[in-house]
């Protein structure tokens, strides 16, 4: 249940009165090794919560370049089990949150216990899955329940007032809130109905709310922050790191996040 | 059967889509369920497959190809009869009526073998939507003719250069710009796969086949086959034929998968006969995927059956056992394709030689007394060159 790291970063943040900001990586993106240096580095620069994203042949909520980065991640033979043991070893080195978001075959087929319970036992702190919307949910929540792990769930602009309140009623963690109508990626509009979806959720939930999708530029976070307790960025985490080294993506994309931290904790 | 209202038929079926999309598959359920029940919808649907698509199809009882055989009388339901060549018009037309009385600009639609799509663009051009049409970069190279078909139509074609580059890739693109653009356009689904209610749906607007079949046999032969043999990709065509006979137990339903270069190459499409359940585009469905829930790429001389899913009602009739499935490898079919030109004149897709290369072993296992339907469910015009490159290895 609730009470753990991700409970703990968001009261932190309402402490100082901050925005937080929530980064993505698919991992063995380009490879493991890497992987863990850019969630130490994230860390290190102020990321309050990690998403760790498990490469799946048909990223169907996925725009070109996390597709791009999850065949690339798959090709080098990342598997769950091993984005486990990474897990498992970061949590020796961060206390930082960190949250799995896979589809959801790669867990049918890891079994949903043996993740929850893996998961859990490896310290991560939370599970996403893109595809698996509330009427799907039931059983994965009450394995992820028992085993200590967040299920964080996603509302979208499209989403009816009356699926907002059953999402929020079971919603662990946070409620990410997806900020177009669209797939992942870098894109400089949002929907007009995001604010109208963030007053909703808050009507039925105490939880954190989340934005995130699309989300590359300054002047975007100036808009979205206030609508939301933390941004989610991915896409642009990425792309940073194609056409890299692991040094150089590393110091990239601990400037990204350093900067979106100050300009988060200016506003 | 229905399956619940949550869309399951057993263990399988659901609604495995992004959040985004929900509240568009509720829309729909709802919106297919008062057309379902309005008779002028019904009407007008009728109106287009007997004016417009040429139903009902013959059955046609094929002598020659049953004296090669040489055993059971084989029966053709001649779907590559309808307009546009396929069964595929009959589900577009369907839902293309659905989407316009469900206020609608824009229709989009995978494609593999191009016959879905084909069949797509015509309800666009007959309705006046605008459609988009994504089709694998593969499949766009072996069916040229249908890319041609299409854009005559007005349709855009979009080739997807992603994965293997066919129907499953063309999917997931096409689920991508559906959620993207989901607010105006309409996703029609060509096989009885994806989210629920698109098998249901698909289903239905599919199974004047087997209510044709069932009444033309009755009158041909007295009674009801003995056999009916479909081929198997999506499943659209089969569902369409056996959901007419399911309670029907003395008819014995097959499918009939692409066993490509033979299933124990891995280099095939037998997702019933290989695959175990898991989750893709939308349903929990027999896949073929490797351990780690990897999809795996699959491979089809016919890009119509080119796909590692299955419709989720599919994988309940295989558990349940009231169909059995079976395969046709790629030699299979080109042979089947070859002797129903030969024998009867007729050129079949290749996804329906499939149907044809078991119904001619099936049949010689048998004596004249029984009898095999086969669902002949496109024309093979859009293969020969294909088959002509086959021939020429």
């Amino acid at each position: 249940m609730s009470g753990g790291r991700i409970a703990a970063a968001f009261e932190r943040l309402r402490g100082r009165g901050e925005k937080g900001l929530i980064t993505f990586v698919t991992a063995g993106y380009p490879n493991l090794e890497t992987t863990r240096s850019l969630v130490l580095a994230m860390a290190d620069s102020g990321a309050d919560v990690i998403e760790l994203g498990v490469p799946f042949s048909d990223p169907l909520a996925d725009g070109p370049v996390i597709q791009r980065a999850s065949q690339a991640a798959l090709n080098t033979g990342v598997t769950l089990a091993a984005i486990l043991a990474l897990v498992r070893e970061l949590r020796r080195e961060t206390g930082v949150p960190l949250v799995l978001m896979s589809y959801f075959n790669p867990i049918l087929s890891f079994g949903p216990e043996r993740l929850a319970s893996a998961a859990a036992g490896a310290g991560a702190d939370g599970l996403i899955i893109p595809d698996l919307p509330l009427e799907e949910a039931g059983p994965v929540l009450e394995l992820a329940d028992g085993y200590g792990l967040d299920l964080i769930p996603l509302v979208a602009p499209t989403s009816t007032p009356r699926r907002i309140a059953a999402i929020a009623a079971q919603a662990r963690g946070f409620v990410y809130c997806v900020s177009v109508t669209g797939v992942t990626g870098a894109r400089s509009g949002y929907s007009e109905k995001l604010a109208g979806v963030c007053r909703t959720v808050r009507e039925h939930t105490r939880l954190p709310v989340a934005v995130g999708f699309g989300i590359a530029h300054e002047d975007q976070v100036r808009v979205l922050a206030p609508h939301a307790d933390a941004l989610i960025v991915g896409s642009a985490v990425i792309d940073l790191i194609q056409g890299t080294d692991k040094n150089g993506s590393v110091s990239r994309v601990g400037s990204l996040v350093v900067e979106l931290k100050q300009l988060l904790q200016k506003l | 059967m229905l399956p619940d209202e949550r869309g399951y038929y057993g263990a399988f079926g659901g609604r495995y889509v992004p959040e985004t999309l929900m509240s568009a598959l509720e829309e729909l359920g709802q919106a297919y369920q008062s057309a379902r029940a309005d008779e002028r919808f019904q009407q007008e649907i009728d109106h287009y497959l007997s004016h417009y698509v040429g139903r009902p199809s013959p059955l046609y009882f094929a002598a020659n190809l049953s004296r090669e055989a040489g055993g059971a009388r084989i029966y053709l339901k001649r779907e590559d009869l309808n307009h546009t060549g396929a069964h595929k018009i009959n589900n577009t037309l369907g839902q293309a009526l659905l989407a316009r009385r469900m206020g609608k600009k824009r229709l989009i639609a995978e494609t593999g073998a191009g016959q879905h799509g084909v069949a797509t663009a015509t309800a666009a051009a007959l309705f006046g939507f605008s459609c988009t049409i994504f089709m694998g970069s593969e499949d766009v190279r072996r069916q040229a003719l249908n890319v041609f078909r299409m854009r005559l139509l007005s349709a855009e074609v979009v080739e997807v250069a992603a994965g293997s580059k066919t129907l499953k890739d063309a999917m997931n693109e096409a689920i991508r710009d559906w959620v993207t653009n989901v607010e105006h356009t309409y996703y029609l689904i060509g096989s009885v796969a994806g989210p629920h209610p698109y098998p249901l749906m698909v289903r239905e607007f599919q199974s004047v086949i087997g209510r044709e079949t069932r009444r033309q046999a009755v009158r041909l032969t007295g009674g009801l086959p003995d056999y009916i043999v479909a081929c198997v990709g999506g499943g659209s065509n089969a569902m369409g034929m056996f959901s007419e006979f399911l309670g029907e137990t003395k008819v014995c339903l097959v499918g009939v998968e692409a066993g490509g270069l033979g299933p124990e190459t891995g280099r095939h499409a037998a997702t019933l006969s290989r695959g175990w359940p898991g989750v893709l585009h939308g349903s929990l469905s027999y896949l073929l995927q490797d351990v780690h829930g990897q999809v795996l790429p699959v491979h089809s001389v016919s890009a119509g059956l080119d796909y590692p899913g299955v419709g989720p009602e599919l994988s309940y009739l295989k558990d349940s056992g009231r169909v059995l499935f079976t395969t046709a490898t790629d030699a299979e079919a080109l042979d089947a394709f070859r002797l129903l030109c030969r024998t009867e004149g007729i050129l079949p897709a290749l996804e329906s030689a499939h149907a044809v290369a078991e119904a001619v072993k099936l049949a010689r296992t048998l004596t004249p007394a029984a009898s095999v339907v086969v669902n002949l469910s496109g024309r093979g015009d859009k293969d020969v060159e294909t088959v002509a490159g086959e021939v020429r290895q």
